[in-house]
């Protein structure tokens, strides 16, 4: 009788350790299934951290797997693991988003038109780097400034 | 030049602090005692299962239960902060994130301390107050072997299984609230926490913390019963002792172990 109830016991907590990696963790999602690894370039990669989604069309694709500082071209380098199941033309492009207005960075992929896909190792182009937020205000008085130089000057 | 009752008061210290480094030794040594006759439990398992029924299953009730109203009031509590910023989408991330990372693994060891730490104190300190220990010596069967050490490794097995259950009776309850009762939407509360929610980093972290308690919390039961003094008073000041102890250690490892594990990289 009490060799039932620990087994029980003992079922019922690897259970409850199973439903919380599968329901409330992400054991189920994209990082199981097969991947391929393509590298980014980006000018400033802002906030992206790994684990970020890509996105395409606003479907997750894959993730961010790391970012990394490339001495030679001083540009930041991210590695993506895009899904098996998607094929990118190689001249596909990729972006740093931000999903609403406080919202966490992703990648967005756009499709190109080139008849060959990526491969494993494959880099990306053409890349547009985080928007910063400093450098929209300082050019939007920048831009503020000039004009009201130009309206004083008439 | 001193008066006498300063001279008193140092050398009170002075005794409070050998006495605690004494004890603190004792208790080292205790341990190394406790691992190195785990064999034996291990050979007769049948010693470990019945220690799992009482630390075990008889605890799974009151975690269960303060599991379940654990993520309910986290469900209220978060929605109310969360509908302010209009994100009321994250309540999922906030239930199971606040539960799996530090609610789950520090309220279950909390209530396995008062629960079964204090029980296993008591049952130790009685046992060698009615030298039952000792009769055990007497026979040639080694107390640590035949009555410490399958108590200390039922409670390491249990602690994280204990923990893992209340985590999930607590995002059970946080679903019941946020989206039964108060109507947040479902696809977004699951999917949400499923993004931010990381197997590596949160899940597989709140069982080393739950397993680090677990062997904390038997560790200062086992050995405040062992030391008991062989009297009813003694019994009963070693039980409270157990139950203050072992939560302000699980407090304090599971600051250091968080400063270690969730450093915001």
């Amino acid at each position: 009788m009490l060799d039932l109830w620990v087994g029980l016991f003992v079922c019922a907590g690897i259970g409850a350790l199973l439903v919380l990696a599968l329901k409330v963790g992400n054991m189920s999602g994209v990082s199981v299934a097969d991947t391929y690894k393509v590298y980014a370039e980006f000018d400033n990669v802002g906030g992206l951290k790994p684990r970020a989604p890509v996105k395409s069309a606003g479907v997750v694709v894959g993730r961010v797997a790391d970012v990394s500082f490339n001495n030679q071209s001083f540009r930041a380098r991210v590695t993506l693991n895009l899904d098996k199941r998607y094929q990118f033309p190689q001249d596909s492009s990729a972006s740093i988003l931000t999903a609403g207005l406080l919202g966490e960075q992703y990648i967005g992929m756009d499709g190109g038109g080139d008849e060959h896909m990526l491969k494993d190792g494959d880099r990306l182009a053409i890349t547009q780097s985080a928007v910063v937020l400093e450098k929209i205000i300082g050019q939007f008085l920048y831009g503020k400034a000039a004009e009201t130089g130009k309206e004083k000057a008439k | 030049m001193f008066n006498r009752s300063a001279i008193v008061n140092v050398r009170s210290i002075g005794h409070h602090t050998v006495n605690g480094l004494w004890r603190l030794g004792y208790a080292s040594r205790f341990f190394g005692l406790i691992l190195l006759q785990s064999g034996t439990s291990f050979r007769r398992l049948r010693l470990i299962i019945r220690e799992l029924y009482f630390t075990g299953v008889l605890s799974l009730i009151i975690v269960l239960v303060s599991g379940l109203f654990v993520g309910m009031v986290l469900g209220l509590q978060g929605y109310q902060t969360l509908q302010t910023y209009g994100s009321e989408s994250a309540l999922g991330v906030l239930v199971a994130l606040s539960l799996v990372r530090e609610l789950g693994p520090v309220v279950s060891a909390l209530l396995f301390a008062s629960r079964a730490g204090s029980a296993m104190t008591a049952e130790i300190g009685l046992m060698k107050a009615t030298e039952q220990l000792s009769a055990m010596e007497m026979m040639a069967v080694d107390p640590i072997a035949r009555v410490v050490a399958p108590r200390f490794w039922a409670g390491v097995i249990s602690m994280p299984l204990l923990a893992a259950m209340f985590s999930a009776m607590g995002v059970f309850g946080g679903y019941l609230v946020g989206v039964v009762l108060i109507g947040v939407d479902e696809g977004s509360f699951w999917s949400q926490m499923q993004n931010a929610v990381d197997f590596r980093e949160d899940i597989v972290n709140g069982v080393i913390k739950s397993f680090v308690f677990g062997v904390a919390v038997t560790w200062i039961a086992l050995f405040e019963g062992y030391d008991a003094p062989p009297t009813a008073e003694g019994v009963s000041g070693a039980t409270t002792r157990t139950v203050v102890t072992s939560s302000l250690a699980i407090l304090g490892l599971d600051f250091v172990l968080t400063a270690f594990m969730f450093r915001g990289v």
